[in-house]
């Protein structure tokens, strides 16, 4: 890919905006805020690569207690008020475009769906569901018999959920009918929209659970932050600054605590010295490579970018590439399965107004000894309201239709609703990340990803599909379209007790490098049935506090 | 096969919300831009003819001024703007377009005893899609080992549709909302929809 995609203030994807000790003002249309800058020579405590969930959420903290910090992102800064536009082909700019090669039995799609390229990460377009892991998840090999457990208690993990929440500022339900009790969420829950309540109606005539989806935009102002406006393009961006995606609010807080931002600068290789330990990185920034010395290198570029990284960063000294002496890293990488039921209706539903899925159901989450479930693990789902390229690639990808066929269809846009699912994967050491033999336009290796789905996945799959189907038939959808797809990236550099099978310990620090870190959602040993957002985001918190103590201990 | 496509939204034109709380500047400009058509710079004369029917065939557009599409796929492919996935199955997107095109052609000759794609009436072009879609080839050397099915759904008509579908003259026939920033909209379930929707279609007529 080359830069810029975008129309729109271009220069935001070919000059970087963080320098001369200032970073763009993401609540303004121009303007600036104050940012510290370290000289390269100089070794700062922590150079974090990636400013997603996992970057910017231990960038804030770490900076807060003191720490020197850089933080890069391949991706530009942007400020959404004056940068971003209603238009999904523009705002293709926030994604990461260039290609992964792709394989295996069932090869993954990447970009738009899973891989952002932006200060802020994937968050940016995230479509702002934030769900907690069921905590039996957490031992799923021990409790439930399946996968592998988590070197996490989930009583810790329910603590960190709680305070990434409130710093968001999550809206949600005063109720959530699973699981133990969680406090109240910060704000309430947004009023759920026409293709919502499709969703309701058919888990009241089924008998099951329902809830409004705890969301990451705000149903009331917060400082410099409107309430949503339900425009419905959560997933281009959003243009008001109601979505708390990271670049709204952990990335200015940890240049506020001191930390510096560097955009546009696309690490191609941690350095390490003689003694094998991480000495900084080298990255490409202004158009040409540039060094930055470091005590600690942490990797938050996301399931298929933190492993290259590790890959590529291959020496004498580590041959398989850093932190990979057990062969491990890339390995057991995780999609969800997001296959989806699509069904006409009556009435007008326009689920194009609010975010995208504003109900949401957990039920195949928590129920084990149905005589129905036959797999392993489990699914949430959502009602849906994808834009109309995005709907319009799912129709042409499924059935293969065009011309009056597809128009016709796409006619009845108005009159649809949707339910698709969030479908845990079994992790399986052949689904992978590798390198190809190919470069990007740095001279990088790029990413091969292999992937199949494993029998308890096709199960899953062909359960929810029937579910669904007679939800949606119970709502009053006719003409049900069944489609399948990916979405989400986890796993890859699982962390674990074992550093046999896992690349970090419990605190994301490699096995063979100790000043070598991961923080994103790489290190997730199992996918869960819900999106990750909120569990990256609550383990980056307590990887962080966990480094704090660490050094004050 | 479905009759020609009638819109249940007659009249009504997301443009129309140009000077509103609906647009904003960024969307304002880049929709501006978008109705200069970028030159036709990496196909060449006789492949981007190819590409042009073969959106015309996808998406039929009776209307006076129908909107561009190859010059935006076209100019995609010479900044090399990428997609983000490589299927391992399939060469680079730069080298499957050129090669699937010439395919589709040579597929199109193959039925019509030597009529090039971009010659053809909307009628048999779309037979020769369908039979490429089901994978019944006449001239599959010239697909070399390109999966031809793979190609028509995840590039073409992926790319097409999307491309289409997010343009304003799309979003007016199908009486999606359009633009909506800031205002975005307040009545979120059916019991209403705002002053700055589409009103409701006019399904009896259409909807068989
Ligand atoms: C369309 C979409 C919708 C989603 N919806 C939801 C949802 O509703 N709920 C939910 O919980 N989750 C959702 N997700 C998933 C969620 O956004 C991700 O799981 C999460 O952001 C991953 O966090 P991360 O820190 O691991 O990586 P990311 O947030 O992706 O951040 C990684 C960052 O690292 C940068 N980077 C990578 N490599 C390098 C390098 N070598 N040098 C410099 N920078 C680099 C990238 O540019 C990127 O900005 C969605 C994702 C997408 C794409
Ligand atoms: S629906 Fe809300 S969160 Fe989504 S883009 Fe619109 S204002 Fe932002």
């Amino acid at each position: 890919m080359t830069r810029p995609i975008g129309r729109r203030a271009a220069e935001a994807e070919t000059d970087p905006r963080a320098v001369n000790g200032c970073a763009p003002d993401v609540f303004s249309r121009d303007g600036t805020v104050p940012m510290r800058e370290f000289p390269e020579s100089e070794e700062v405590d922590f150079v974090i690569v990636g400013a997603g969930c996992g970057g910017s959420v231990l960038a804030a903290k770490l900076a807060e207690a003191g720490m020197s910090v850089v933080l890069f992102d391949a991706g530009p800064f942007f400020r959404p008020l004056s940068d971003f536009a209603s238009d999904e082909y523009e705002q293709e700019k926030l994604y990461w475009l260039d290609p992964r090669v792709s394989d295996g039995d069932d090869p993954i799609e990447l970009g738009a769906n899973n891989s952002g390229q932006a200060v802020g990460g994937s968050t940016v377009h995230f479509q702002m569901v934030s769900l907690r892991f069921r905590p039996e998840w957490f031992k799923s090999r021990t409790k439930l018999g399946y996968a592998r457990d988590w070197p996490v208690d989930w009583q810790e993990m329910w603590k960190y959920y709680a305070e990434v929440e409130n710093a968001l500022k999550i809206s949600g339900p005063i109720r959530y009918p699973w699981g133990p009790k969680r406090g109240r969420y910060p704000y309430r829950a947004h009023e759920v929209n026409e293709a919502g309540l499709v969703l309701a109606r058919g888990a009241e005539a089924l008998g099951v659970d329902w809830a409004p989806t705890p969301l990451c935009t705000v149903s009331a102002p917060r400082g410099k932050s409107p309430p949503c406006a339900y425009r419905g393009m959560c997933k281009i961006g959003c243009s008001v600054n109601a979505k708390q995606s990271m670049l709204i609010t952990y990335v200015p807080r940890a240049i506020r605590a001191g930390a510096e931002v560097r955009d546009l600068a696309m690490v191609g290789r941690v350095e390490t010295g003689q003694d094998g330990r991480a000495t900084g990185v080298s990255y490409h920034r202004g158009g040409e490579w540039r060094h930055q010395k470091a005590r600690n290198v942490v990797l938050a570029g996301y399931s298929i970018e933190t492993p290259r990284l590790m890959l590529n960063s291959a020496t004498s000294r580590h041959p398989q590439g850093l932190g990979n002496s057990n062969g491990m890293v890339g390995r057991n990488l995780m999609v969800h399965s997001n296959h989806a039921v699509w069904g006409e209706f009556e009435d007008e539903i326009r689920w194009y107004k609010g975010p995208p899925s504003m109900a949401t159901c957990e039920h195949w989450n928590y129920v084990d000894d149905d005589p129905t479930k036959d797999f392993d693990g489990g699914y949430s789902f959502m009602s849906q309201g994808p834009l109309p390229g995005d709907f319009a690639g799912t129709l042409t990808g499924a059935t293969g239709m065009f011309g009056d066929e597809l128009l016709t269809a796409m006619g009845k846009y108005n009159r649809m609703a949707g339910l698709k699912i969030v479908g845990e994967t079994m992790p399986a050491p052949d689904n992978r990340v590798t390198l190809a033999d190919e470069s990007d336009p740095l001279g990088l290796p790029r990413a091969r990803v292999t992937y199949a789905f494993s029998d308890n996945d096709k199960r899953l799959q062909r359960h929810s599909l029937d579910f669904m189907s007679k939800m949606l038939g119970a709502a009053g959808g006719r003409n049900l379209l069944e489609t399948s797809s990916t979405a989400h990236l986890m796993g890859g550099c699982a962390m674990g007790d074992d550093p046999e099978t896992s690349v970090t310990d419990d605190m994301g620090r490699s096995w063979d490098i100790d000043n070598l870190w991961i923080c994103d959602g790489s290190l997730m040993p199992t996918a869960g049935g819900v999106n990750p957002a909120m569990t990256i985001l609550a383990n980056a918190a307590r990887i962080a506090d966990r480094i704090v103590a660490a050094r004050n201990g | 096969m479905t009759g020609p496509f009638r819109t249940p939204y007659p009249g009504y034109d997301v443009l129309d919300k140009w000077d509103s709380p609906s647009y904003d500047d960024a969307t304002r400009e880049v929709l501006r831009a978008r109705t200069t058509p970028p030159p036709r710079r990496f196909l060449s004369e006789a492949r981007f003819a190819v590409l042009a029917a073969l959106c015309d065939t996808v998406i039929p557009q009776p209307r006076a001024r129908p909107v561009q599409i190859a010059p935006f796929l076209n100019a995609a492919l010479h900044d090399d703007r990428g997609t983000g996935t490589r299927f391992a199955v399939m060469p680079p997107d730069r080298d499957a377009w050129p090669l699937g095109l010439d395919a589709i052609d040579a597929e199109a000759k193959a039925h019509h005893d030597g009529t090039g794609f971009a010659d053809l009436a909307r009628p048999e072009r779309t037979l020769v899609l369908k039979e490429i879609d089901a994978e019944r080839l006449r001239a599959p050397d010239a697909w070399q080992d390109m999966p031809a099915q793979k190609f028509f759904r995840a590039l073409v008509l992926k790319q097409i549709a999307q491309f289409y579908y997010s343009q304003p003259a799309a979003m007016s026939e199908i009486g999606y909302g359009g633009p909506a920033s800031p205002r975005g909209y307040v009545r979120l379930n059916a019991q209403g929809i705002d002053p700055w929707e589409a009103p409701y279609g006019q399904w009896k007529e259409t909807d068989a």
